[in-house]
């Protein structure tokens, strides 16, 4: 009945569908006349909003903090044993002990070492076999199966067989990371890779792509976003293979120390192990975000 | 501009000659011999039912059919573009990098520029391909076809998810790049106007054949041509 300038100059008076007021069917106001119409707030119906929102900086860090909070309020009015669980100022100061004589430094650098050889030679093993298996077929029928059969047997069953053939030194430890790493690695690649649309499949035909270029262009590019996810199951179960190659037989590293600790009834040693595998696994997970983030900047995603 | 409606005195050279092409799907046949010529630097439209065939006929020529079973002659040069109907840009390359893709010379890029200037998307280098808008894509994707010279071009209903304004638009810029690049045209489209205004000859494909051929452009009547394609295609509505 009015136009919507119309209506829109009146709101501030009239209620919006309420009319009659000052305009007729047919009058065209010009949407300025209107002086309050500049100075008004910038109203406008509130659509729901179905998305999370925007992403705001150190976020994440919120529920790890209140869990700190609560641990410590908990401590602090004796409602926690430290028998059961140390407190929080304990364990801090145990860890500048232990820094002091320089048996974390020690201990965190070698299962670093560990979990960063294991996560590097499966993430090239995973990745590797992934493009040969989605490539071509052949490749396919001879890996396809075998990993299908190893990501049946738990990672962790194969210990006993590799302390048979390789004993119990580093080649061990860190084959055990590499065989539970690139099972996802492999299985994300490759999912990811037969996912690629094949209306692109088609384009690179249609613009005549080299094979290589092919590989580069599309299928690598394309498959990221699998591998990525594949990631970060690795990297989780990274620190899970290495504290049990750790705890089980082992003379270093975070987990022997813990181990150790066990026997001599030291909770709070075993408390810092525990922050510790914490500080690194959320440290190494928001590391492969930002990677993602990087490298998928032309996605758009919910998670923004 | 060649004018050919095909067959009389000694033949011209043609940069498509197609010959009894015949392509199935299962038991049924989609194309029963198809014979097809279009001279170097033609524009042809190609009109037709929904389902009669068309893709089917453009993806033959674009040699994107080989898992189907057909017999017949096709004839195209090496250089050959397609343009589809989804602007299918790579998500995750830029817009200079999609123009460019499995361009192999040294002055890939410069040569991508030039492109993009010339749909005037010059200074969106850069950019994702999903930050442009529908139209946009498309014109990208023309550039990306004309990067590489074709000799022919095979376009499968281009603007048809484009609004009737962009689309316009759109035509007017094929029209131009056409006429600065001239290659032989083959435009698959449901839109009879969008034919007729842009190609020198219109096709209607009909029960895997071509059933209609007639001449468009310059000095054609349009109005008449126009009832006389819809008429072909099952639309008898006064216009
Ligand atoms: N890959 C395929 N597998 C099986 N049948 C197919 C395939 N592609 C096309 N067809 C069939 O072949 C026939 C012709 O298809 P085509 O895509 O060429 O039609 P079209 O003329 O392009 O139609 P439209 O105008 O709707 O795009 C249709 O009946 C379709 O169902
Ligand atoms: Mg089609």
């Amino acid at each position: 009945m009015t136009t919507t300038a119309a209506r829109r100059s009146t709101t501030v008076t009239a209620p919006p569908f309420g009319g009659g007021h000052g305009t007729h069917p047919g009058t065209v106001v010009e949407p300025h006349l209107d002086p309050n119409l500049s100075t008004r707030p910038d109203i406008r119906p509130s659509s729901r909003r179905l998305g999370p929102g925007r992403r705001r900086r150190f976020a994440g860090l919120v529920g790890p903090a209140a869990l700190i909070l609560l641990w410590v309020a908990a401590s602090a009015t004796g409602l926690l044993d430290p028998r059961i669980l140390s407190e929080p100022w304990t364990v801090v100061s145990t860890a500048g002990e232990l820094i002091a004589d320089g048996r974390l430094q020690e201990n965190l650098a070698i299962s670093a070492q560990r979990a960063g050889l294991g996560l590097f030679f499966g993430i090239v093993v995973g990745a590797v076999l992934a493009v040969l298996s989605g490539l071509s077929r052949v490749g396919e029928s001879l890996i396809d199966g075998p990993v299908q059969i190893k990501r049946a047997i738990p990672g962790l069953a194969l210990i006993p067989l590799l302390i048979l053939w390789f004993g119990i030194d580093e080649t061990m430890k860190v084959l055990t990371i590499t065989l539970g790493v690139f099972v996802p690695i492999y299985l994300q690649t490759h999912a990811g890779l037969r996912g690629i649309d094949l209306r692109y499949v088609e384009l690179a035909q249609t613009v005549g792509l080299s094979r290589a270029g092919f590989i580069r262009r599309v299928v690598l590019p394309g498959a990221l976003p699998g591998f990525f996810l594949g990631l970060r199951f690795a990297v989780t179960g990274a620190w899970v293979s290495l504290v049990v190659v750790e705890q089980i037989n082992s003379t270093s590293g975070i987990g022997y120390m813990m181990e150790l600790a066990r026997t001599y009834g030291q909770t709070n040693i075993i408390v810092l192990g525990l922050a510790v595998y914490g500080v690194l696994g959320l440290l190494s997970d928001a590391a492969v975000r930002l990677l993602e983030r990087k490298a998928l900047s032309w996605q758009r995603t919910l998670a923004g | 501009m060649a004018t050919n409606t095909g067959g009389l005195g000694t033949p011209p050279s043609y940069e498509v000659s197609v010959r009894g092409l015949i392509r199935s799907f299962g038991p049924k046949g989609v194309l029963n011999g198809v014979d097809l010529d279009i001279a170097p630097g033609e524009f042809v439209a190609l009109l037709g039912p929904s389902g009669c065939g068309k893709s089917t006929l453009l993806r033959a020529l674009a040699g994107l059919d080989r898992d189907v079973r057909g017999s017949g002659v096709v004839k195209v040069p090496e250089q050959v573009s397609v343009v589809f109907q989804d602007s299918r840009l790579l998500p995750w390359d830029s817009v200079l990098g999609n123009v460019t893709l499995g361009l192999r010379d040294h002055d890939a890029d410069a040569r991508g520029r030039r492109a993009l200037a010339e749909v005037g998307l010059a200074g969106r280098e850069k950019a994702w391909p999903h930050e442009l808008s529908g139209g946009e894509q498309q014109r990208v994707a023309l550039a990306r076809s004309l990067v590489r010279e074709p000799r022919l071009l095979l376009a499968d209903e281009p603007f048809g998810a484009l609004d009737a304004l962009t689309r316009l638009k759109m035509h007017a810029l094929l029209k131009e790049l056409v006429a600065a690049h001239q290659p032989a045209v083959l435009l698959v489209t449901h839109d009879v106007d969008e034919a007729i205004t842009l190609a020198d000859r219109v096709i209607v494909l009909q029960d895997g054949r071509v059933a209609l051929e007639r001449v468009a452009g310059a000095g054609v009547d349009h109005y008449s041509l126009r009832g006389e394609l819809l008429a072909a295609l099952g639309v008898h509505a006064a216009a």
